[in-house]
């Protein structure tokens, strides 16, 4: 069932705005302006859009307020919270809302200005009852214990987590839109500032502003705007958790399970895919996507990182744009993943542009490890 | 209106008389936290009360960095407790640093803010 809709949507215009720094302009702002981006990429216009994915972290009802200042009124909403990795699972929901005919151009759109406004990492979320007493630095310590927990089991090192850094940075510096661009080293990065054993400031996202938007539709009209397509060939969701205390093993997410779901209804394996976007809230989290997505086994992710294999020049290009430890991490990241795995494939990555990209992985994360989604994207060639 | 019986309610009347008690289901026999309404594990919903054990493994551990003028270093942890179920906690009595994976603990009625919580400290030798 799930088979049949691969390829049967595709991404047809991306767009970005406010990246880094965006003073004076509001998270609805920036979103905005990403969204006008992405139908000017796609050669639409906003009163084209009939079917709107957004969630925000200011408001209880963003999709309702992004319509409202977009000035449109769509026959499909869906404004489903799972953390920064709602926007991947819109690729989903979006498709399904194409294919039953429910809306005819897909708008995923999302925008914040948490560093301008703020300057720390704002949450969406109250603390949750039996853990919020205990002071935990959300959404920090839970990554900081994951870690940990890691290193405990299979011997994972702190240099180990910090050549993931290192790696994200080597991409960021070729990346004239990514915010971070200075070198890093593994000791600056073990030199930092501590803020939850074993991570330092260096292991953590950035807090920038920045929105992201991406335009579907459906791939039998696919053809007929400016860009190259971008299909969607597969996409699956798997949520294990809300608080960090119930997550069942520390050490294993239910990318397991999305990734296996997202593999099999794409029809292709971790060895066919060419360039990796994965969501890197923390340095961990890189480790335990590979492992659990199978480019590698458990508790071989550090090994993995290490020695340059992630970086540009080595065996398997992750995060190329420099994710969100270097390029952009505006509170939530996931809808970035997708944009540049899309861009990767279309060939006009702003970076460091991989040869003949004709599969990417793209993969977010929410709450704390608690939502993952796998995406599968493909050129034309692969539908 | 009935009086207030939720779960949630009668852990924290426990606690609050420095009791910790864990709901156990009746027909897959497992402890759960945090208390709720349903087994999570095989989703009876015939759940009984039961005094905590109150021994404990840290399961994973984290120094929260804090700087000293506003009150200095302090742990965050996992423990799990003898029963089998785990929950969020922090190891008093020595020092952060010293909090390690494995660590045997025993969990207590402390209090944060004034606030009646589940602690713990390292089992004395």
């Amino acid at each position: 069932m799930v088979d049949q809709l691969r390829g049967k949507s595709a991404i047809v215009g991306v767009g970005h705005a406010g990246f880094g720094e965006a003073p004076g302009f509001s998270a609805y702002d920036i979103m905005a302006q990403s969204a006008l981006a992405a139908l000017d990429d796609a050669g639409l216009k906003l009163s084209d859009v009939d079917g709107l994915f957004c969630t925000m972290m200011e408001d209880a009802m963003p999709v309702l307020m992004a319509a409202e200042y977009l000035g449109i009124q769509p026959r499909y909403v869906d404004g489903t919270m799972t953390g920064g990795s709602s926007f991947v699972n819109y690729l989903t929901s979006a498709t399904l809302a194409l294919q039953a005919g429910l809306c005819d151009v897909a708008l995923i759109c999302y925008g914040s200005n948490q560093r301008t406004a703020s300057g720390r990492l704002v949450t969406a979320s109250k603390l949750p009852p039996y853990e919020g007493l205990y002071n935990p630095r959300y959404p920090i310590s839970a990554y900081a214990m994951a870690a940990a927990r890691h290193m405990y089991e299979y011997g994972t090192t702190r240099e180990q987590l910090a050549d993931v850094a290192v790696a994200a940075r080597a991409w960021a510096r070729h990346n004239p839109e990514a915010f971070e661009r200075d070198a890093l080293t593994r000791e600056d990065v073990l030199g930092a500032r501590m803020v939850g054993d074993p991570l330092t400031t260096r292991d953590c996202c950035l807090v920038t502003d920045g929105g992201g938007a991406i335009v579907m539709v459906r791939a039998d009209r696919a053809r007929d705007f400016p860009k190259a397509p971008v299909y969607v060939l597969g996409s699956a969701a798997a949520s294990s958790h809300r608080q960090i205390s119930q997550m069942q093993d520390f050490t294993v997410t239910a990318a397991r399970d999305s990734g296996k779901r997202a593999f099999a209804m794409a029809g292709v394996t971790p060895g066919d895919i060419d360039v990796v976007e994965l969501y890197d809230a923390f340095t961990i989290n890189t480790i335990l996507f590979l492992e659990d997505l199978g480019f590698c086994a458990k508790g071989e992710g550090g090994g993995f990182v290490a020695d340059g294999r992630i970086a540009p020049g080595g065996a398997l290009p992750v995060n190329t744009n420099g994710g969100g430890l270097s390029c952009v991490h505006p509170g939530m990241y996931g809808i970035f993943t997708v944009i540049e795995a899309a861009r990767q494939i279309r060939g006009d990555a702003p970076g460091l542009q991989q040869d003949n990209v004709e599969l990417a992985l793209a993969h977010g994360n929410g709450g704390v490890l608690s939502s993952q989604v796998t995406a599968i994207l493909g050129a034309a060639s692969t539908v | 209106m009935p009086e207030n019986q939720g779960p949630d309610k009668t852990f924290r009347d426990g606690l609050a008389k420095g009791q910790i008690n864990l709901q156990q289901c009746n027909d897959c026999k497992k402890f759960i936290f945090f208390p709720r309404v349903l087994c999570p594990h095989c989703k009876g919903q015939s759940l009984t009360w039961h005094p905590a054990s109150c021994g404990g493994i840290v399961h994973t551990t984290t120094t929260v960095r804090r700087k000293p003028e506003r009150g200095g270093d302090y742990n965050v942890c996992m423990v799990e407790l003898a029963e089998g179920v785990r929950m969020m906690s922090r190891v008093d009595e020595i020092s952060p640093a010293e909090v390690t994976i494995g660590l045997p603990v025993t969990a207590f009625v402390g209090e944060i803010d004034g606030v009646p919580a589940v602690l713990c400290k390292p089992v004395e030798e």
